[in-house]
C-alpha cells in the first residue's frame, strides 16, 4: 500500500516536472446568497441568474461580458423593414440535458409561457411587445411585435427569457434542465450547487469540468474561505475593506468592475414637499457623493449624475449639474420656504450601501438644517411599504440593478412618483428608433432631463469587487447583467 | 394519577394550539409579501396575482390557518413557498447538521468541564483552582462567533488543516462530515464548558460539605476513595439538571456559529425563511421548536410525578 502510494506520488511529481500535467479543470466560486430555486423564468432573485445564466440555460440571444447582444440558440435573425417581424434561424444539434431534442416548438412554448396570463415570470414586461410567436418549421421562429421595440434582441438575452423544454418546465425550480454547457449534478441546500460539463453540448466545450458555487453569506467568512483556499474566487466580495489585503498578496488578483446598479437617494415625489424642484435640488447640493463612496463603500464605486451606467457608450457625465454645495442647498431651501429646517424619514434596506450610506447622508443633510430619522427595514418590508402599498417614506437609498432601466422614470405609477412629459416623449422616441447613433443621442437627452429635474439624487454606480486566484482567467470583470458566466473560465 | 395525566395532556394540547395561533397571527401582520419578494421590482401586477394564487395566498387567513393545522395533524407540513419542496424534507436536511453539531459540542463541553471542575474543587483556593476558574472566566467572556473566527484564522487560513467552513454531506462519508463540524463544535462548546465547569466545581464543593462525606473521611477512607465513591455520584444530580437546560441554549447558539462557518443548519433556514417571508417554513419550524419545549416539560412533569409518590391533587399544586 505504502509503496503504491509512493509510486503514485512519484509519477505525479515527474509529470509536474515534465511540465505536461493536465491543467486544473475544477472551479469553486463563493457567492453571498443562495438562490431560492434554479428556475430563472420564475423568480427575480439575482442569485438564480448568478448560477444558471449561460451556464445551464440559454436564450435566443445572449448578453456577453461587454453587455453586447450575441447569438444564442438563434444562430442568426432577420428583421423586417417595419421592424415588427423577427425571423430567427435556430442552431442545429442542440439538445436539453435530459436528452430531449430542441426545436422551434420549444421556443414558441417558452415565449408563450412567459407572456401568458397566468405567467409568474418576474420580468413579464420583457415580452410585452410580442403579438405572436410562430414556428413554421423546426429551425425557424417568427416573432411578430405589436409595435417596434428597439431593445427586443437585448430583452431576449435576459435570464428570464431562456428557452425551456415543455416536459421539464414545471420542475426546473429544483431540477433545472436547460441547453447550456453545464448541467446540475448536486444541490446541497444551504451549502453548495455543483455543475458538471455537458459533453453533448452544441457549442464550444468549456475548459472546466466541474464548477461548485458555495454559499457564504457572512462577509468575514468569505474572506476566510478565500484565504484558506476553500474557494478559488469570490466574484463579488461582501467586505470591500479587505481588498487591499488581497491586492498585496501575489496569490490573488483583485478585479474591480462595474455593475448595472445605479445607487440612488430616492425622493418620494408623491409628497408635496418633493413636488417642488427647488427642494429636490437643494438635497442634491447637500449630498457629497465622493464622501459616500469613500465612507460607505471604501472608495469603490463611481459617482453618477443621472440614472445611467458609466460603462455604457451612451453615458454622459452629469455629476457637475448638482455638485456638493451646502451653502447653495441652504439658499434653495430658504427660497422654497424651509429656512427653519425640515424633518424627514429615510427608510434603509439591509445592504451596506444603504445602511452605511444612510448615516453619512443624514450627517450631510444635518449640515444644511435637515433632520433625518433613519429607519432600518428588511427587503420584504421595503417592497411592501416603500416600493408598493402606500409608499410610506420621504427618502430611501436603493440600488437599481436591472440593466438599462432608465425607462422606469416613464412609468406613471412607479414608487418615487416622478412625472415628466418631456422625458416620456424621449422614451417613446427611443422605442421607435432603430439607428444606434440616434438612440445614443436620445439616451443622452433622457439622462440630461433626469439630472436637470433632480428626478432623484443620483449617488454612485455600484462596483463589482471581485477577488480571484491569480492563475484563474476568463471571469467577467463587469456585470452588464446578473451572471457568473463560467463558460470561458480556465486555469493558467 | 390518570386524571393528573389527562389534565397535563390537556395543558400540553392547549399550549400547542396557543403557540400555533400566535405564530400564525404574528406572521400574518408582519409586513412583507412572499410573492413580491420572489418576483422583485420588475414584476407586473398580473404575475404577482398569478403567483399569489399559486401559493394559496388569495384565500382567507381563517381557511389558511385550518388548512395548515389540518395538514400538521396528518403529518403534512406543506410546501416551502420559495424552495418549492416539502417543509419536512427541508427541516430534516437541516437537522442533520444542527443536531450533530449541538451533540458534539455538548459532549466536548462535558468532557472538558467534568474533570476540570472536579480538579478545581479538589484544589480549592490553590493555583490549580485559580487557573481553571481563570480560563472559565475567559471562556464566558469570549463570544462564540469571535472564537470561531480565531479558530478559522489559525486552523484553516494559517495551517490549512481544516476548511474555513461549509459542510461535507453525510452521504460522502462520516469522516469529512465530522471534520467539517469539529471547529464549529469547539467554538460552540467553549462557553458551555466554561459555565459547566463552574457548576461542577460548586456542586462538588457542596457535596464535600455534606455530613456523609465527613463520616466517610472519619471512617478513614482516602481522599481518592471519598471522591469516587461518594462525591462524584452525588454531585452529578444538579449538574445533569443544568446540562439539560444547556442543550436548549446549544441549539440557539448554533444559529450564530452556523453563520460564521456557513453551515447549512436549522438556524440559517429559519433566518432565510423569515427574510424571504416563506411563511410555511417559518410557522412550521417555530411550531416544531415550541412543541419540543412543551413536550420536554411534559415529560419532566410526568417524571416528577412518578418519582414523587405524594397525591397530585389541585391543592398540591
Amino acid at each position: 500500500m505504502r509503496s503504491k502510494r509512493f509510486g503514485l506520488a512519484l509519477a505525479a511529481a515527474l509529470a509536474l516536472a515534465a511540465g505536461n500535467a493536465a491543467a486544473k479543470d475544477t472551479l469553486t466560486l463563493g457567492v453571498g446568497l443562495e438562490p431560492p430555486h434554479l428556475d430563472p423564468t420564475a423568480g427575480a432573485a439575482a442569485a438564480i441568474d448568478e448560477i444558471v445564466y449561460a451556464n445551464l440555460f440559454e436564450g435566443l440571444t445572449r448578453i456577453d461580458k461587454n453587455g453586447a447582444v450575441q447569438p444564442g440558440l438563434a444562430a442568426s435573425w432577420t428583421i423586417s423593414d417595419d421592424r415588427l417581424t423577427y425571423t430567427f434561424t435556430l442552431r442545429d444539434g442542440v439538445s436539453f440535458h435530459d436528452g430531449a431534442g430542441f426545436d422551434a416548438s420549444d421556443v414558441k412554448f417558452s415565449l408563450d409561457r412567459a407572456r401568458a396570463e397566468d405567467s409568474t415570470n418576474a420580468q413579464k414586461g420583457l415580452f410585452a411587445a410580442i403579438a405572436s410567436v410562430e414556428a413554421p418549421d423546426a429551425r425557424t421562429v417568427v416573432v411578430t411585435l405589436k409595435q417596434p421595440e428597439g431593445n427586443f434582441l437585448w430583452n431576449m438575452g435576459w435570464g428570464d427569457a431562456v428557452i425551456v423544454d415543455p416536459a421539464s418546465a414545471e420542475t426546473n425550480k429544483t431540477d433545472p434542465v436547460g441547453t447550456g454547457p453545464f448541467k446540475l449534478t448536486r444541490w446541497t441546500k444551504g451549502d453548495s450547487v455543483v455543475l458538471s460539463r455537458q459533453d453533448a453540448y452544441w457549442g464550444e466545450k468549456p475548459a472546466l469540468k466541474t464548477v461548485t458555487f458555495k454559499f457564504i453569506p457572512d462577509a468575514s467568512a468569505q474572506v476566510a474561505a478565500l484565504l484558506a483556499g476553500d474557494v478559488d474566487a469570490m466574484p463579488n466580495i461582501g467586505a470591500p475593506e479587505t481588498l487591499a489585503q488581497f491586492d498585496a498578496d501575489p496569490r490573488y488578483e483583485v478585479v474591480v468592475g462595474t455593475t448595472e446598479g445605479e445607487t440612488l437617494l430616492v425622493l418620494n415625489q408623491r409628497r408635496d414637499l418633493f413636488k417642488d424642484p427647488k427642494v429636490r435640488r437643494a438635497i442634491a447640493h447637500a449630498v457629497d457623493r465622493q464622501a459616500i463612496v469613500d465612507g460607505a463603500m471604501f472608495g469603490f464605486g463611481t459617482p453618477i449624475g443621472s440614472h445611467f451606467a458609466p460603462h455604457n457608450p451612451a453615458h454622459v457625465d452629469l455629476t457637475g449639474v448638482a455638485p456638493h454645495d451646502p451653502a447653495k442647498a441652504k439658499a434653495l431651501l430658504a427660497e422654497a420656504g424651509h429656512a427653519t429646517g425640515l424633518k424627514l424619514v429615510m427608510k434603509l434596506p439591509p445592504p451596506s450601501y444603504a445602511r452605511r450610506g444612510g448615516e453619512i447622508i443624514a450627517a450631510q443633510l444635518r449640515a444644511v438644517g435637515i433632520e433625518t430619522e433613519l429607519v432600518n427595514v428588511e427587503w420584504g418590508q421595503w417592497l411592501s411599504d416603500v416600493f408598493k402599498g402606500d409608499h410610506d417614506f420621504d427618502l430611501t437609498i436603493v440600488s437599481h440593478t436591472e440593466p438599462l432601466d432608465i425607462g422606469i422614470y416613464a412609468r406613471p405609477d412607479y414608487y418615487f412618483g416622478y412625472q415628466s412629459d418631456a422625458f416620456n416623449a424621449v422614451m417613446d422616441e427611443i422605442r421607435d428608433t432603430a439607428d444606434e447613433e440616434k438612440r445614443k443621442i436620445l439616451y443622452q437627452k433622457a439622462q440630461r432631463i433626469l439630472a436637470d429635474d433632480t428626478a432623484n439624487v443620483f449617488l454612485f454606480q455600484l462596483a463589482k469587487t471581485g477577488v480571484r486566484a491569480a492563475k484563474l482567467e476568463g471571469m467577467w470583470e463587469n456585470a452588464p447583467i446578473q451572471a457568473n458566466d463560467v463558460t470561458g473560465v480556465h486555469w493558467r | 394519577m390518570l386524571s393528573y395525566l389527562a389534565h397535563r395532556a390537556f395543558n400540553l394540547a392547549a399550549a400547542l394550539v396557543a403557540a400555533s395561533l400566535l405564530v400564525f397571527v404574528v406572521l400574518s401582520v408582519l409586513p412583507g409579501d412572499p410573492a413580491e419578494i420572489m418576483l422583485g421590482v420588475g414584476a407586473t401586477p398580473e404575475s404577482l396575482a398569478a403567483l399569489r394564487a399559486e401559493l394559496g395566498l388569495n384565500t382567507s387567513a381563517f381557511i389558511r390557518y385550518f388548512d395548515w393545522i389540518g395538514g400538521v395533524l396528518h403529518a403534512d407540513f406543506g410546501q416551502s413557498m420559495t424552495y418549492g419542496v416539502p417543509v419536512a424534507e427541508l427541516v430534516l436536511e437541516r437537522l442533520q447538521v444542527t443536531v450533530p453539531l449541538a451533540v458534539i459540542a455538548f459532549l466536548m463541553a462535558v468532557a472538558v468541564a467534568l474533570p476540570f471542575g472536579v480538579f478545581a474543587a479538589v484544589n480549592r483556593n490553590r493555583p490549580g483552582d485559580y487557573l481553571v476558574m481563570g480560563f472559565s472566566q475567559l471562556g464566558l467572556a469570549v463570544p462564540n462567533f469571535w472564537f470561531g473566527i480565531l479558530l478559522i484564522l489559525l486552523f484553516a487560513v494559517q495551517l490549512h488543516w481544516f476548511q474555513a467552513g461549509g459542510f461535507a454531506p453525510w452521504e460522502d462519508g462520516w469522516g469529512p462530515a465530522l471534520k467539517s463540524l469539529l471547529l464549529p463544535a469547539i467554538a460552540l462548546a467553549l462557553s458551555e464548558a466554561a459555565i459547566l465547569s463552574r457548576v461542577v466545581r460548586s456542586a462538588t464543593l457542596d457535596v464535600y460539605r455534606e455530613d456523609y462525606v465527613r463520616t466517610a473521611r472519619a471512617k478513614g477512607l482516602s481522599n481518592t476513595a471519598v471522591l469516587f465513591r461518594h462525591v462524584l455520584r452525588n454531585m452529578l444530580l444538579p449538574v445533569v439538571t443544568i446540562m439539560g437546560l444547556q442543550f436548549a441554549f446549544l441549539i440557539a447558539g448554533a444559529v450564530v456559529v452556523e453563520n460564521v462557518f456557513y453551515l447549512p443548519g436549522l438556524g440559517r433556514l429559519i433566518l432565510q425563511a423569515i427574510f424571504q417571508r416563506d411563511l410555511v417554513v417559518v410557522q412550521n419550524v417555530i411550531l416544531l421548536l415550541a412543541a419540543l419545549v412543551v413536550i420536554v416539560n411534559f415529560i419532566v412533569d410526568i417524571a416528577y410525578a412518578l418519582i414523587d409518590p405524594r397525591p397530585h391533587g389541585e391543592a398540591h399544586r
